[in-house]
């Protein structure tokens, strides 16, 4: 009885140091000054890469011009509205095929069929379709968002416990709360991937969809400053992007705190 | 069908007006052409403690979810208080052997599962009953198997069943765990005076437990023996093993 509460303090005390915190920060901090150094000497050109601070005035230069404000504003609400058509489409979808089977057997082998397709070889297609306006980035979107979220909402759904389901029964729960208390909550951990997937493939799909066709966004800024030999802009925008994907991963890692905090993947 | 009779009454309970009476006539299940039970006939008092053994793949738990309307039956029927089982048994409540606890959402809030109101307090009220009162607002997965079936068990209690259905409840238990979980089961049948119809596949704990054990066999009922032996049955009591020795006789064919 003396050796358990020694154990829990000493781990404890280990935990709470700052030198735990600091240690994943080391590593990429000395590349940071190296690439600075090396940069500074001239050992590396400004236009292969602009030393980091080089890049820091750049982002200033466009904060006070309201330049890269624009850009940023405009590919964030091409990101999002993509995401919550696609987003809704993928979660309506995926529980209803994850419900009935009839559905499924209507539904499933299509959209497992047009999930073949890379939704990024539709590039010419798309443009052809919608031209190069915002429709045609935001469909593309769409598309990457929809696949990961329906398929992991139909494949939580469906791997629900049927014994849980059963015992709902016994319990006198009917469909609805069966659906709200037992297959929506089993289901949460699989959508929650499928959030993490969907998100990454929003960011990348506009990003090339900006980069191929575009007047405006993150992707525009950074092309445009190709053809001006603006190194340090073009660093800037893959920064960005870097920065919001970031965000995003941040963000799903805040939902998964909240609403599985029953999961052991938050139990330490 | 072998009919060991009850001396009256020397089930040391007094007459129940709680537990539902069944009455089954003919009740026969076959799944594709395999016949897994075959009319079978059993009428249970109400507040009567049954333990239904037998081998594995006998039909056992098939058997109990007829009686909880989880499936229809291919033929015969279910009588409860004298009215016909159709659909789901909303009387009934059954404890299965994997606790079948939603990892979701907390010990309490397990327990109150599908309550309308006042959840929270019976909650409370069937978690006092089985000792758990101050695990409460835990999450159910840093439980022990033990406190997992006894949180299964408040649970299946907060309802205040007429019908408890045990589907091997302690089979995963270690022994000592068992050993008390049978106690509790025993002390919350008496005071509560629900039916309880218990699968099990340990002799002892039907002979220790049950009123009343029926051996289940070839798809009927093989045995139907009394255990008319006064309560509070201590376990090894020289008069169980009399009876434990002649279910394992029957069941083994010996
Ligand atoms: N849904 C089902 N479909 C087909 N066969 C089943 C089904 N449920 C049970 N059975 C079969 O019925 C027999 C009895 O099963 P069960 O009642 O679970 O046995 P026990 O509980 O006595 O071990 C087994 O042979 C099993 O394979
Ligand atoms: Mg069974």
């Amino acid at each position: 009885m003396q050796i358990a509460p020694n154990f829990v303090s000493e781990k404890s005390w280990e935990r709470s140091l700052p030198w735990q915190q600091i240690t994943p920060w080391i590593v990429p901090l000395g590349l940071l000054v190296i690439w600075q150094l090396l940069a500074q000497f001239g050992f590396i050109t400004t236009r292969i890469l602009p030393a980091p601070t080089q890049i820091v005035e750049a982002a200033i230069r466009l904060s006070i011009s309201g330049e890269m404000f624009r850009n940023v504003s405009i590919s964030l609400w091409r990101a999002m509205l993509g995401f919550i058509i696609g987003g809704s489409i993928g979660l309506g979808l995926g529980v209803l095929n994850g419900a009935s089977p009839t559905a499924e057997r209507l539904l499933d082998s299509s959209i497992q069929m047009i999930r073949n397709v890379p939704h990024l070889s539709l590039i010419p297609l798309v443009i052809l379709w919608f031209g190069i306006g915002d429709e045609a980035r935001i469909f593309l979107v769409v598309l990457g968002v929809f696949f990961p979220i329906y398929i992991n909402t139909f494949h939580g759904i469906r791997s629900i416990d049927p014994h849980l389901v059963e015992m709902g029964k016994v319990y006198g729960l009917r469909s609805r709360d069966l659906f709200w208390q037992i297959i929506l909550p089993g289901a949460l951990p699989n959508i929650l991937v499928g959030l993490r997937y969907a998100l990454g493939l929003m960011w990348l799909t506009l990003i090339v969809a900006e980069t191929i066709a575009a007047n405006s966004g993150i992707g525009y800024m950074a092309m445009n400053a190709r053809e001006f030999m603006q190194t340090d802009v073009v660093v800037l925008s893959i920064l960005l992007y870097a920065l919001l994907g970031k965000v995003a991963d941040t963000a799903v890692r805040l939902l998964e705190r909240w609403w599985l905090p029953w999961h052991p993947s938050q139990q330490m | 069908m072998n009919r060991v009779e009850s001396p009256t009454s020397l089930t040391s309970r007094p007459e129940s007006r709680y537990g539902t009476h069944l009455s089954i006539r003919n009740l026969t299940k076959t799944f594709g052409k395999k016949p897994v039970l075959q009319g079978i006939d059993l009428e249970i008092e109400p507040g009567e403690f049954i333990a239904v053994v037998g081998r594995s793949g006998c039909g056992k738990s098939t058997f109990l979810r007829l009686l909880a309307g989880l499936e229809p039956a291919t033929d015969g029927q279910i009588e409860l208080d004298g009215q016909p089982l159709k659909g789901l048994n909303r009387s009934a409540r059954i404890m299965f052997q994997d606790a079948r606890l939603l990892p979701w959402r907390s010990v309490l809030d397990n327990v109150a599962l599908g309550l309308r109101r006042d959840g929270q307090r019976r909650g409370q009220w069937a978690l006092q009953q089985v000792g758990l009162s101050d695990r409460a607002q835990d999450w159910t997965t840093i439980l022990s198997g033990g406190q997992r079936q006894r949180v299964a068990l408040a649970r299946a209690l907060v309802g205040q069943p007429q019908l408890l259905l045990l589907d091997e409840p302690l089979g995963a238990l270690d022994a000592l765990t068992r050993l008390e979980m049978q106690q509790l089961i025993q002390t919350l049948w008496q005071e509560q005076q629900f039916t309880a119809i218990l699968i099990t596949h340990d002799v002892e704990e039907a002979v220790h437990l049950a009123d009343r054990v029926v051996v289940i066999k070839d798809g009927g009922i093989d045995l139907d023996l009394w255990v008319p032996v006064s309560r509070p049955r201590s376990i090894g009591y020289p008069a169980l093993s009399e009876f434990k020795v002649k279910l394992l006789n029957r069941i083994l064919d010996r």
